[in-house]
């Protein structure tokens, strides 16, 4: 098989990365409003593995399948302008609320309707780290999954294979289609959009932008041309159990949230002496840990 | 990330210029392919729309690839493996990352697979690929060659050639030889048309060529038996494919290293004609020369604003006697000083860039049909200032890259003289912009005739006729003494040499009133866009003018203390003793 149908996971995120003081809101859950939404760095490693299998295998297609609010349709826009050939946005109220489980169900059910060979997510999203959703969905589908990938080294004869990075090496794998990859951020970067691309599909939009300014340039090219048509589905559109969608579908309950602030990185050794006291009291000054 | 657009209002004034809107129209010949091509702009706003995406992704790729590689190509360099070039694993990297950004064929026709983006956005590009590396800048840079060939090459040679560019092809203006530098009309490597082969054949050398094992070559040759002079010599298109060129070696250069300089040996290399024979010299490398010089004032300006922004953070982060040593007058004076040299001077490039792009713009539409004499009116007024200005960029700019970096570095005392910071980079890297594409002394002959002619003048009255704000009145009249000087300096001077009836006083004083001439131009430039955002440009102005009155007054105090047995005096060291 040398032509794939290729679907690439992506998450519009909160920059968490550049936090500034509003980044939390008083009751302790994100400030979504003060943080530029991004396209989630490690789905961006996801799209470069998609694009590179494009580039090898002519005819392979790139679709980017996100859930979402409507501005996340900037997150498939993004990814077209770099070389994806469409997308598709699933949103819908039905959807919100959604915990990891919940959110591999409404996209394994969109993955079924788009019927790919195989499936590239980011390893995890930098909002909620939880590294789940690219597994679950592979669950879901009863697929294989292939987690902490690096680089998609080949296929053949149905069967890819892949390099993974652990934390005690690597290690090449192979696995058979349909599979579910998901990519680590030490694999390549993206690359940049491409001005040809910028010139081609700036304009790409989903139905309800162009709804929201009809009168619009954007909105008049969207009619022109079917390749700026950025699909969008409700939850009626991939037929789902309505029961194991949103919040009903969630099981997790928030219980408390703590705000930790140091993980262990390194680890100093210190002398119980005057001297050592202070120089570690000088050092936690500078960096802002005390005081 | 990093984006050298993004952080550059600077830069994003210049594309928001009034201008603009008669330079979009003219290239995209008032939209008419909005119905051929998807990629085409709708309008006006569509087309700024599309430029702005593009400089934010370049100044993406500058910033986060171009920049990041710049040590280890300056450290690593290219090298020659069995007669050719093999760049430094960055500068592969650098182009592999602006290919896929999209970014090569800028100004190109869509025909062509081009973007069709006006010179703006393309000199543009260059100051930011030249803010990250302007080693890379120099061989990327030389893209420009492919529109000296949309200009006058066959059709054929376009669809040949014009393509690759796009595609990711690097270019190479192959003209000078071992005993042909500055005096191009002394080239001797031969082309000799193969009758049996149906193909023009190259013999001979050429020596510091930039990029000299790039894709596409625009190659001077002699055309004519027999010929000694500019007149013998053509210009011509070689493939690099055809491999019949071997690079003998690269020069070890003090900087821009990534940037392979080669000697090159052609033996029987298949090449095609551009254009008419004997042209070679005389239009089309001239027509080169314009465009690499608009080239090197972006190259210039990129590492200008380079080595501002390493002396100001070294000058913010470095202490000394209990303090940040910015706070010192001696360090603030200088950054103060560069930051409005760059302002004036980036507002110089862009001006010229405007003119050199409405004129070509013109020409273009020319050769599709008759201008109306309005037009050809207009074409030839913005010739003329293109003519006038564009040596007055190459040669403030690239003085400025090497005096900036000069005092940037002297900020960083002792650890600027170490390899530790980029600004001894940039300070090498400088060096190169006043000596080639024409010496900062030839730009000076290119100029001297505007002011002799009155082109500086009539544009400098036609600036005064801008309102400006009243705030600004105090430079205007200032501007109106720097203007009386430059009267009495080109009357003296000229009065001197018509009086003598001989030539060279007015050579001796050149330098001094073109430089004259581009002090009082910067500040109208920049006056012009302190009138428009005086919350961004009023301090640079108020900074310029106070450097342009100092330079103004210390050439004219040259200029009419001189009498004509100054010539004997400096001459004097024509004996050729060293003692």
């Amino acid at each position: 098989m040398k032509k794939l149908k290729i679907v690439v996971l992506a998450k519009q995120v909160p920059d968490t990365r550049n936090v500034g003081k509003d980044a939390m809101t008083p009751e302790g859950t994100v400030n979504r409003a003060a943080l530029p939404a991004i396209f989630n760095p490690e789905d961006l490693n996801a799209l470069e593995q998609a694009l590179r299998l494009k580039d090898r295998f002519p005819g392979t297609t790139v679709t980017v399948l996100s859930m979402g609010p409507h501005r996340a349709a900037e997150v498939i826009r993004d990814a077209m302008l770099r070389g994806a050939d469409g997308g598709v946005l699933l949103t819908d109220r039905k959807f919100a609320g959604a915990d990891t489980l919940a959110t591999s169900y409404a996209l394994s059910c969109a993955a079924k309707k788009l019927a790919p060979d195989v499936i590239i997510a980011g390893r995890q999203a930098i909002d909620g780290d939880t590294a789940q959703v690219g597994s679950q969905v592979a669950e879901k589908l009863g697929w294989p999954q292939v987690t902490y990938a690096e680089e998609i080294l080949g296929l053949d004869g149905g069967k890819m294979t892949i390099k993974r990075r652990l934390e005690n090496g690597i290690e090449v794998v192979e696995a058979p289609l349909p599979l579910v990859v998901t990519v680590n951020g030490s694999a390549a970067p993206c690359r940049p959009q491409n001005a040809r691309r910028i010139l081609k599909y700036k304009y790409a939009m989903i139905p309800t932008e162009v709804a929201a300014d009809p009168e619009s340039l954007a909105a008049e090219m969207t009619a022109k041309h079917d390749y700026l048509q950025i699909a969008e589905w409700g939850a009626d559109a991939v037929d789902p159990d309505p029961t194991q969608l949103g919040l009903e579908g969630s099981p997790t309950k928030v219980k408390k949230i703590d705000s930790v602030v140091f993980a262990l990185k390194e680890s100093k050794c210190l002398r119980c002496t005057d001297d050592e006291i202070n120089s570690l009291i000088v050092e936690l000054l500078e960096t802002h840990t005390l005081g | 990330m990093a984006n050298f657009f993004t952080d550059n209002k600077d830069i994003q004034f210049q594309l928001e210029h009034p201008l603009m809107r008669k330079i979009v129209e003219l290239k995209e010949r008032w939209f008419a392919e909005k119905d051929k091509y998807d990629t085409a702009p709708r309008n006006f706003e569509d087309a700024m729309d599309s430029y702005r995406r593009v400089m934010e992704i370049t100044g993406e790729v500058a910033a986060e690839v171009i920049a990041p590689n710049a040590e280890d190509v300056d450290t690593e360099g290219p090298r020659v493996v069995d007669d050719h070039v093999v760049y430094a694993t960055g500068t592969r990297q650098n182009l592999d990352a602006i290919t896929a950004a999209g970014l090569g064929g800028i100004t190109l026709p869509r025909r062509f697979n081009g973007l069709n983006f006006p010179l703006v956005t393309f000199v543009m590009a260059n100051e930011m690929v030249a803010r990250a590396d302007a080693g890379f800048e120099n061989l990327w840079g030389l893209q420009d060659c492919a529109e000296t060939l949309n200009e006058f090459g066959s059709e054929e040679l376009k669809a040949k050639y014009l393509p690759q560019t796009a595609e990711g092809a690097t270019w190479a203006m192959t003209l000078t030889e071992p005993d042909a530098g500055s005096d191009l009309g002394a080239v001797m490597l031969k082309a000799h048309w193969d009758e049996a082969r149906g193909t023009w054949l190259l013999n001979g050398v050429k020596r510091f060529i930039t990029n000299g094992d790039g894709d596409i070559s625009l190659v001077l040759a002699r055309t004519e038996d027999g010929t000694k002079d500019a007149r013998g010599l053509s210009m011509l298109v070689y493939d690099r494919r055809s491999m019949c060129h071997k690079v003998r070696r690269i020069e070890n250069k003090l900087g821009i290293k990534g940037s392979p300089t080669c000697e090159l040996v052609f033996t029987n290399a298949p090449a095609e004609l551009v254009g008419d024979r004997k042209m070679g010299l005389i239009k089309y490398v001239m027509a080169l020369m314009n465009a690499a010089r608009l080239g090197i004032g972006a190259q210039s300006l990129g590492l200008c604003e380079a080595a501002y922004r390493e002396g100001l953070k070294y000058a913010q982060e470095r202490a000394q006697f209990g303090k940040a040593i910015i706070n010192f007058p001696a360090v603030y004076e200088l950054l103060n000083n560069a930051k409005a040299k760059i302002a004036a001077g980036r507002a110089l490039l862009y001006e010229t860039t405007r003119f050199v792009e409405i004129y070509k713009q013109w020409e273009h539409i020319s050769h599709e049909r008759e201008l109306t004499a309005e037009e050809r009116a207009e074409m030839k007024f913005y010739n003329r200032l293109a003519d006038a200005f564009t040596p007055l960029q190459k040669l403030f700019l690239s003085e400025w890259a090497n005096s900036i970096a000069y005092d940037m570095l002297q900020i960083h005392g002792g650890s600027g003289y170490m390899k530790d910071y980029p600004i001894q980079r940039i300070v090498r890297d400088a060096r190169i912009t006043n000596i080639y594409e024409g010496t900062s002394q030839l730009q000076v002959v290119a100029a001297i005739n505007h002011v002799t002619k009155g082109t500086y003048l009539s544009q400098i009255e036609a600036y005064e006729a801008m309102e400006l704000p009243a705030t600004l009145s105090g430079v205007r009249a200032r501007l109106a003494a720097m203007k009386t000087r430059f009267a009495e300096m080109v009357a003296r001077v000229e009065g001197i040499e018509a009086e003598h009836k001989g030539e060279g006083f007015k050579d001796f004083h050149a330098r001094r009133l073109v430089e004259t001439a581009g002090y009082i131009i910067m500040t109208w430039t920049l006056a012009a866009e302190a009138a428009v955002k005086p919350e961004d440009y009023t301090q640079q102005l108020e900074t310029f003018v106070r450097l342009a009155e100092a330079a103004v007054a210390g050439a004219h105090a040259a200029a009419m203390a001189s009498e004509w047995d100054d010539i004997e005096l400096y001459r004097t060291v024509l004996s050729g003793e060293a003692q």
